[in-house]
């Protein structure tokens, strides 16, 4: 990855707290907080995590689904506080369009899977005629291997696999030209024997056409094989971050090395280690302190009193750990 | 053969009656369950695995019906047992925790009620004998025992999960059948779940059934593991060798769709195509239209269970070996 590439998209000190409990709660759960972001053109971002741990959330920050409640998204160098009109809102989603996770919710039963296209193109691409947009849909559902693609658009949803589903999902986000597919856990809900063939249609995408892809999942094998870079989150805020190979050969986070522990692979030694039952915690209303370290196994005193923040591990490597990532925080 | 197996699983055939053709979704399956064994049943979803636990536990109904095969569990023939009969041996002799554990919970009851009525069903009535096993089996599972006072929607995924379990263990049965009871959960979760029902299984001594369609996971806890592919049991082994060698092509093909976090980075392509429909099933072999190995037999000849090694493989490329 070229390092000096300008960011597609980045995020500066980016927040997103959710009021809970009754109307007179002043609990406020901390779903991301204090994260720095950056996708670079031609690239596979991996943010990967437990359940909880604030993966769409981000997803949907980016999306502008939800609004931040501190910090900022810059798409192009320009702040997402810039798109206001509706315009410019399906404008930015034509650019920065987001696949879902479940493919046999996210589709209409009752239309063809062309309807969902066209009228898609319709709403974000209204410069387009109705020939440019039938020529759209058509390669897009192509160029993610549903062909022919004439034949398919006239097909209903039920007629279709978990895979084929997803990726008509692809397909519809891939018809915008975006330049940014936000992709929350598009796989974990196919079979493994398909798996891959998505992953693999991402990893083309981005090669070929040049599409970056934030990519989510729990799964950091799967993350292994499409990404370049990979952020590691922990109870909404990053523990480590940097690329793949590096993080996930060299891990330095505590929490990293524990995800790491819990990957089935059926090529590796089959070993019992004892369970870790802990959980990621509900971050409300938070105070200083390190948020991993009630099952963190390396804790020290500090780590009550004092948040760690990221530091250099190597180059383009950070991570937010006393003990193991020790140094001073990173210059920016 | 296993010597007294506790489950032996006879030629169990099952159908969908449907407006045409009827779907077989089981065909012919059989294995045994030896005594504290751990069986791993794997395959693409819609192969079959949730109907054949249905068909084992006795909890089929319509439109699935029972057109052959036998179930017998600790000597005894439970096809056709209803009623009393089979819920007294439910939870006492055998438990199920069903794939939608989730919502297999009653949401509007607190764990300890949900706790009570299995037992005061199996004609627990002691109050503190009730509580004091509430307790226990929770901390079996890791949970503290505060939680018997919540509702389900209280905990975790991962929670909820282990509070099934540890309801599935609440008469001590020596049998608990699991259907994909991890699909729901991170990694992370799926993991310490696994660990904590293997440990579980050593302790107690229970023979577990558990089904998933995640091979890379229950690889690594299963004493023997049965791949099923459209129905039918297309490789039946002892799991390490399974997975040092897999010889159905199927079964290969699972396992060259996991990605690796330690090995070489290696481009992989899963398998092409999709199961075929049960109620339109090819000529021949049934994986025919998927296979890397195919050759023009398969599509004439149906290939039956060969032996090869330790394994019993249903493909045609190991019809010779089983001499
Ligand atoms: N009520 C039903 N009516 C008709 N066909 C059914 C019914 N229930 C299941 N089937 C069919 O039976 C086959 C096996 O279903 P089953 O649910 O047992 O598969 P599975 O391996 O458990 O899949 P999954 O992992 O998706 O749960 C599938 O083809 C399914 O479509
Ligand atoms: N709309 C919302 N209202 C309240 N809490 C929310 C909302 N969305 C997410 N959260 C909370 O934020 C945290 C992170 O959620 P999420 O980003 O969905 O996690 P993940 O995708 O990693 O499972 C969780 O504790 C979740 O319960
Ligand atoms: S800062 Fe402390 S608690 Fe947090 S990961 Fe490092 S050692 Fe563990
Ligand atoms: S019998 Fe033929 S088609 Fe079937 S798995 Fe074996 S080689 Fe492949
Ligand atoms: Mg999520
Ligand atoms: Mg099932």
């Amino acid at each position: 990855m070229a390092e000096e590439t300008a960011p597609l998209l980045e995020t500066r000190a980016l927040a997103r707290h959710f009021h809970i409990g009754g109307l007179f709660s002043t609990a406020r759960l901390h779903a991301v907080d204090d994260l720095d972001l950056v996708i670079r053109p031609r690239e596979i971002l991996a943010v990967v995590g437990e359940s909880g741990s604030g993966k769409s959330t981000i997803a949907r920050l980016l999306a502008k689904v939800y609004e931040p409640t501190s910090g900022d998204i810059l798409f192009r160098c320009r702040s997402l506080r810039d798109v206001r009109t509706r315009a410019d809102l399906l404008a930015y989603r034509g650019q920065v369009p987001m696949v879902f996770q479940d493919p046999f919710s996210s589709l209409n039963p009752v239309h063809p899977i062309g309807y969902a296209l066209l009228r898609g193109l319709a709403l974000h691409q209204p410069s387009l005629s109705a020939n440019e947009r039938e020529a759209a849909a058509v390669r897009a559902l192509e160029s993610v291997g549903l062909s022919p693609a004439r034949q398919v658009m006239a097909r209903y949803p039920h007629e279709m696999s978990g895979g084929q589903r997803q990726r008509v999902g692809f397909a519809q986000a891939l018809s915008y030209q975006p330049s940014l597919v936000l992709a929350d856990e598009p796989v974990s809900m196919l079979d493994v024997s398909i798996r891959i063939g998505v992953l693999n249609l991402m990893a083309r995408l981005c090669a070929e056409d040049g599409i970056s892809f934030l990519y989510i999942t729990h799964d950091i094998a799967s993350a292994r094989y499409v990404s370049h870079r990979i952020v590691v989150m922990y109870a909404g805020r990053v523990a480590e971050s940097g690329p793949t190979e590096d993080v996930l050969h060299r891990p330095v986070h505590p929490y990293t090395r524990l995800l790491l522990s819990a990957v089935p692979d059926p090529r590796a030694p089959i070993t019992l280690t004892a369970a870790d039952t802990g959980e990621p915690p509900r971050v409300v209303n938070p105070g200083e302190g390190c948020r991993f370290r009630r099952r963190c196994p390396l804790a020290v005193a500090k780590c009550a009193t004092m948040t760690p923040m990221l530091s250099q591990a190597a180059p383009g490597h950070q991570a937010a750990c006393h003990v193991t990532a020790p140094s001073g925080p990173t210059p920016k | 053969m296993i010597a007294d197996p506790i489950l032996d699983v006879a030629d169990i055939t099952v159908e969908y009656s449907t407006a045409g053709e009827p779907a077989r979704a089981v065909d012919h399956v059989s294995f045994q369950v030896a005594r504290g064994e751990f069986l791993g049943i794997v395959g693409e979803s819609g192969c079959g695995k949730s109907t054949l636990l249905f068909a084992i536990a006795q909890l089929l109904s319509p439109p699935a019906e029972l057109v052959s095969g036998s179930v017998t569990f600790k000597g005894r023939d439970m096809v056709g047992l209803v009623g009393e009969t089979l819920r007294a041996m439910r939870w006492r002799d055998y438990s199920v925790v069903m794939q939608s554990a989730m919502n297999a919970l009653n949401p509007v009851k607190t764990v300890a009620a949900q706790y009570e009525d299995a037992m005061r069903a199996h004609g627990m009535s002691d109050r503190r004998r009730i509580r004091a096993r509430s307790q226990e089996v929770l901390a079996l599972v890791g949970i503290d025992a505060i939680h018997l006072k919540s509702y389900p929607h209280q905990l975790s995924g991962g929670m909820r999960q282990r509070v099934m379990i540890a309801m599935a263990l609440l008469l001590s049965p020596e049998l608990i059948v699991m259907d994909e009871p991890t699909s729901a959960l991170d990694v992370v979760a799926q993991r310490s779940l696994m660990v904590q029902v293997k440990e579980l299984q050593r302790r107690l001594g229970f023979a577990v059934i558990f089904v998933t369609h995640d091979m890379s996971l229950v690889g690594h806890f299963s004493d023997r593991l049965a791949v099923m592919y459209a129905g039918r049991i297309v490789e039946i082994g002892p799991t390490r060798p399974l997975f040092a060698n897999p010889q159905h092509p199927y079964t290969r093909g699972l396992l060259d769709s996991f990605p690796s976090v330690y090995g070489p980075k290696v481009p992989l392509t899963g398998i092409p195509g999709a199961p075929p429909d049960l109620s339109d099933l090819p000529s021949g072999c049934r994986f025919r239209p998927r296979c890397p190995k195919v050759m023009p037999r398969c599509a004439e000849i149906e290939p039956a269970l060969y032996v090869s090694g330790e394994a019993h493989v249903r493909c045609l490329l190991y019809e010779l070996a089983d001499g």
